[in-house]
This record gives structure tokens, sequence and C-alpha cells, in this order.
């Protein structure tokens, strides 16, 4: 690997990193379209800023940039507490106005300014190497690195200082209010925090994918663990596996570096979205087809329970007799007889011993609606783990 | 009544959605040591009256002290159990950590919690019934247990007033009553409840004090004094049949 490719990879993975930790909380606090109105809204700013100072990646750009950021959020809160229309429309209200005004600034200068929609939206991360820091004459890498750097050092320190308040803010803002903890200091705190990396971002991967790298790591991880630390773990490990990898794989495909890692992003979502052992959409189908089964098992395993009488239990005449679908049936019976809890006689079904004891309990756990009732069958049983 | 202290005072208060008042001119004093709940219909602004007294909401007049001193200054004094359902339960943590939320008052801001807090927290826990539960999800508690839960994270704030925003919605009778037990329990201890109540038919068997709310103060005293059909039907508009003294 040359200098610059290793270059490329280390920036893309600390903005990665840098964006998945306040993406977790926006995710969290279900904020995850602030962060596109934020990405949007910064391009006045931007310009403003590259107006001022000359220069992307100045630390003065980058807090211009991010007032506008949180600007967008007041904004948006403001429209939203006249109760005349909902956040979502606030959100779509807000930054179209100021992106365009974005646009138009950018359109009328276009002639003086190195600066143009498309680097601002989608970025040039195979640039970024080119744009020293020099210190003297000595070379100190590249400037986007620096900037990143700094602003997710800034990040983790905020995280490990306030994690207790984060955390108690965004489960429980009443709560939180009560206890002193300010849940309107910790919001601004972590919008001024997002816009901040949002701006530092956009140079290297695009103010629009910036959004890909702070939502998508923190969705993928929600849908994997239920603890909170993980999750950050998590995200901020997805966030830098698919900065890592859609950087080949844009060199592999000759394509967008930032547009790679936004779709390896995508994918693995996807692939946790389907596979997740927990929350993933096969395991919840299969959870439930498992758990329609064993209904029917204990309805079952109940009628032969109430019918002493042999009619009522021979083997033809038990769908008639629950009304089921023969193949349901012939499932239902299957499962009872592998777990030993019915046996066939000249093709009269009775309960076993441990039938009847399972029936019981059953009934049990039905009317008192118990759990401690039902612990030693959820070994066996997806339904009592429901 | 005027040598007992005040848990909390409440004068003039009057607190507005959107230029509209939910709450008109409320005058109320609490005294030390009772356990009262709120009652009235729905959008008497039960909740909000607490929200109020708690500094979450902002009063467009009027004051509030809590043992004489304004809010800000007392919150080590105060515990807060929100409605359950304003939260969301698949929020990727423990019954015991949510537990140990209640510590993080007295804690004050960037301190971490350590060994001291733990222990308090499973106190609690224990108290509520919920130890065997420390380590689980909370999305993977019973609406009653999530209610424990917050209870016992209000026992953790280790406070002189309880606020409890209808503790009893969505529970069954078996939590019901345990949870009025350890209400009855603390104000044993001396300390003072407060609860948005919902069931007419329990306030005389739960509670030893009453307040009568419909956006404006109806009444508040002694159960046995005033809860009747009179201060009823103020509150509800309809002749409301209470067999209060049965």
């Amino acid at each position: 690997m040359s200098s610059p490719q290793i270059e490329i990879q280390l920036i893309a993975a600390i903005v990665a990193m840098a964006c998945a930790i306040p993406g977790v909380f926006l995710v969290l606090r279900k904020m995850a379209l602030i962060s596109d109105a934020i990405s949007h809204s910064i391009l006045p700013g931007i310009v403003i800023g590259f107006f001022v100072t000359q220069d992307l990646n100045s630390p003065l750009l980058i807090l211009l940039a991010a007032l506008t950021g949180v600007i967008t959020v007041v904004m948006v809160e403001f429209i939203q507490k006249t109760g005349l229309v909902k956040e979502d429309t606030a959100i779509g209200l807000v930054f179209p106005v100021l992106f365009s005004i974005g646009v138009i600034l950018i359109a009328k200068n276009a002639n003086d300014v190195h600066l143009d929609v498309d680097a601002v939206l989608l970025g040039e991360l195979a640039f970024a190497p080119f744009d020293r820091l020099l210190v003297g004459v000595a070379d100190w890498g590249p400037k986007s690195l620096w900037v990143m750097g700094s602003i997710l050092f800034i990040t983790i320190s905020l995280l490990i200082l306030f994690y207790k308040e984060l955390k108690v803010t965004t489960f429980d803002a009443g709560l939180s209010s009560v206890l002193g903890i300010s849940p309107l200091v910790m919001h601004y705190g972590l919008m001024s925090v997002s816009s901040v990396t949002v701006v530092g971002a956009f140079d290297a991967v695009g103010a629009i994918l910036v959004v890909a790298l702070m939502i998508a790591p923190a969705a993928t991880a929600y849908l994997l663990t239920e603890d909170l630390k993980k999750m950050i773990w998590l995200s901020v490990s997805f966030g830098v596996f698919s900065a890592i990898s859609g950087y080949w794989a844009a060199n592999f495909l000759d394509a967008s570096i930032s547009g790679s890692i936004a779709t390896t992003l995508g994918v693995i979502f996807l692939a946790t979205y389907l596979f997740a052992p927990k929350k993933g959409l096969i395991s919840v189908l299969y959870r439930q087809k498992q758990q329609r089964i064993e209904v029917s098992l204990i309805t079952f395993l109940l009628h032969l329970n109430r019918h002493e009488e042999e009619s009522e239990r021979h083997i033809n005449h038990l769908q008639e007799h629950i009304n089921w679908q023969a193949v349901r049936a012939r499932t239902v019976l299957d499962l009872a007889e592998k777990n030993n809890l019915v046996e066939i006689e000249n093709n009269v079904v009775s309960l076993t011993e441990k039938g009847l004891a399972f029936t019981e309990k059953s009934l049990e756990y039905i009317i008192s609606n118990k759990d401690e009732k039902i612990e030693p069958m959820k070994e066996d049983f997806f339904l009592f783990r429901g | 009544m005027d040598t007992q202290k005040l848990a909390v005072q409440i004068d003039d208060l009057t607190v507005a959605y959107n230029y509209k008042p939910v709450l008109w001119d409320i005058d109320l004093s609490v005294p030390e040591g009772v356990l009262m709940a709120i009652v009235g219909p729905n959008g008497a602004g039960k909740s909000t009256l607490i929200k109020t007294i708690l500094g979450i909401i902002k009063p467009i007049a009027g004051t509030v002290s809590i043992y004489g001193k304004p809010y800000s200054k007392q919150r080590k004094l105060v515990a807060y159990v929100p409605q359950k359902g304003s939260v969301d339960w698949d929020f990727p943590t423990t019954a015991l950590d949510v537990v140990m939320m209640g510590t993080y008052g007295k804690l004050g801001w960037i301190k971490r919690t350590g060994q001291k807090e733990k222990k308090i927290a499973l106190e609690s826990m224990e108290k509520v019934g919920m130890l065997t539960y420390k380590n689980r999800q909370i999305s993977q508690l019973s609406g009653g247990q999530q209610q424990r839960v917050f209870l016992a994270r209000a026992l953790a704030q280790d406070a002189s007033i309880y606020f409890m925003d209808e503790p009893f919605q969505g529970v069954d009778a078996t939590t019901e009553i345990a949870i009025i037990n350890i209400l009855k329990e603390l104000r044993k201890a001396g300390k003072t409840v407060i609860v948005v109540h919902h069931d007419l038919q329990t306030v005389p068997e739960y509670f030893d004090w009453v307040t009568f709310l419909n956006v404006k103060k109806i009444a508040t005293g002694p159960v046995k004094d005033i809860f009747n059909d009179d201060n009823l039907t103020k509150t509800y508009g309809i002749n409301y049949k209470v067999a209060v003294n049965k």
C-alpha cells in the first residue's frame, strides 16, 4: 500500500468513528432525520466561512458552519412549538431554505471561489491527502486527518465525561430534569457535536454521506444488542469496517470512495436486518411460526385432557374436532410424539404422564399468567420465551 | 395545621399551553407526611400540576415552594415517577441500570456511579421485589415489572417527597397492592407521597389526603373530611356516586 492509500483509509476510519458516536444517540432519540437536515443546512455556513477564511479546513469555518447546523435545530423547534405543524414538516421547511441560500451564494460567487455544490455534497476522499498540513517546511500529513482527529478526540472526551448524562436524558428527559441534569443542555450539546462532525466530515465524505455514517452503524448495532455501551462499540466497529472495506471496493470497482462506503453500510444493515439473532426478520418469522405450532400443540393437549371418550381422540377425527388442516394436524401430532407428550395406541391418541404434567403446567400458566410457572419449559419451547 | 410543616406550597399558579390555561390560579398546601391522591377528569391538569411543581413545565404565573424554598434549591429532597408510557422501553439497558439512574441526582454532573450507588439500587430493587430481574433487559419486563422498576428508581433517589404520575396504570392487582404497600411504608417513615390517581373507588382505602382538580382546584384536605359526593360532583361535573361510607 502506498502512503496516500493508508492516509485515505485512516481518514475514512476516523470520520466513521467520529460520526458513529453521536449517531447512536441520534438514533436512540429518534432524531435521525435531524442529521439529514443539519448536513444540508450547513452549506451557507460553509460558503460564508470560506469567504472569510479561504480555507476549507479552518477551525473558524467549521465553527461558523456548525453554528448554522445548531440554528437549523433551533428554527425547527421554534416552528414545531407553534403547534401548527409537526416536527417532520418543520424539518422539511427549514433545511431546504438554508441549503438553497448556500447554493445561491456559491452560484453568485462561482468565479472567485474554488468551491462547488458537488464537492460539498459528495466530497472526494481521494483528494484528501493532497491538502497537507505544513509546519514550516515539515509535512505533518493531510489536514483533514488533523481536523477529523481533533473532532474525534473531542467527541470521545465528551462521551466519557457525559456518558451518564447522555444516557439518562436520552432515556427519560422528565426524570433528568427533576434530577438537575438539564435535558436541554445535553440536547444542544449533542446537536453541536453532530454539527461540528458533519462540517468536519463533509470535505472528506460529503455532507450527504455523513448521514449514512451517522445513522446506519447505529441502526445496525441497535438490532444486535440491548446494551448501550456495546451499541456504541458495535457502531464504531461497523463504521470503521465499512470505511475500510468501502475503500477497497471503490478501488476494485474504480468508483467513488464515499459512495462505496455508504453502500457497504447499507449492505451490512440489510444483512443484519435479515439475519440478526433476536431482532432479525428471519429469526422473528421463525419464532412466530414456532409459537403458532406450540399454541396449536397446547390446544391439542388440552383437547386430549378434556375428552375421555375414544371417539374424540381418534387419530382420523382430530382434524375435524379441532378444526385444523391436515398438514397442521400432522405437524402438531409429530411434535407431541417427538416430545413424548402423547402416545398412540390403535389410532387413539392419549396423553402420557409427561404430557399430562405439561398440560397442567400450561393451564396453570394460562390462568395465572405467572412467569415462574414456565421457567423450566422455556428451554424446550419458543412459546414460553416470548 | 399551622404548626405542621408544609412539604409543598403553591400560590396563584397558572399554567398555559399555547395561551390556553390548563391550570388556573391554583393555591395548594400539602402538609408533610401525607399520602395524597390528585384526582380529576382527563385533561384536568393533574400531570401538568406535578410537572410544574417539579420545574419540568414553566408556569406563566405563581410560585411553588418545597419546604419553603424554590424547587431548584430542593432537588435532592424530591423523587419522581413519570408515567410508564413516557419513556421508550426498547432503550438498550437493564433494569438495574434504570434504577441506578435514581442516584444520578445526588451524584451530580460528570461523577460516575460506584459501589455505593449500586448498593442503593440493589436495595431499592429488593424492596419492590425486582431483585431477580436486575439484569433483565427493560424491553423484556411486563408492564407491572416496569412500574416496579420505576418505583425502585424513585426509592433510590432517597427523597423526602415522592411524586408519582399514575403508578397504577396498566398493572395487575398484585402489583397494585405491592406498590400501595410501599407507598404506605414511605408515609410511615415520615415521607410525603403525592400520586396522580384515576381509580376513585380506591381513594379512601389507599390515601389519607386528597386534592380534587379540574383546571381549578376544587378542594383539598383529609380524605375522611372532603371525599364526598359534593366534591366529586363539582370535579367531574356529573352526579358521581361513590360508596364512600360503605
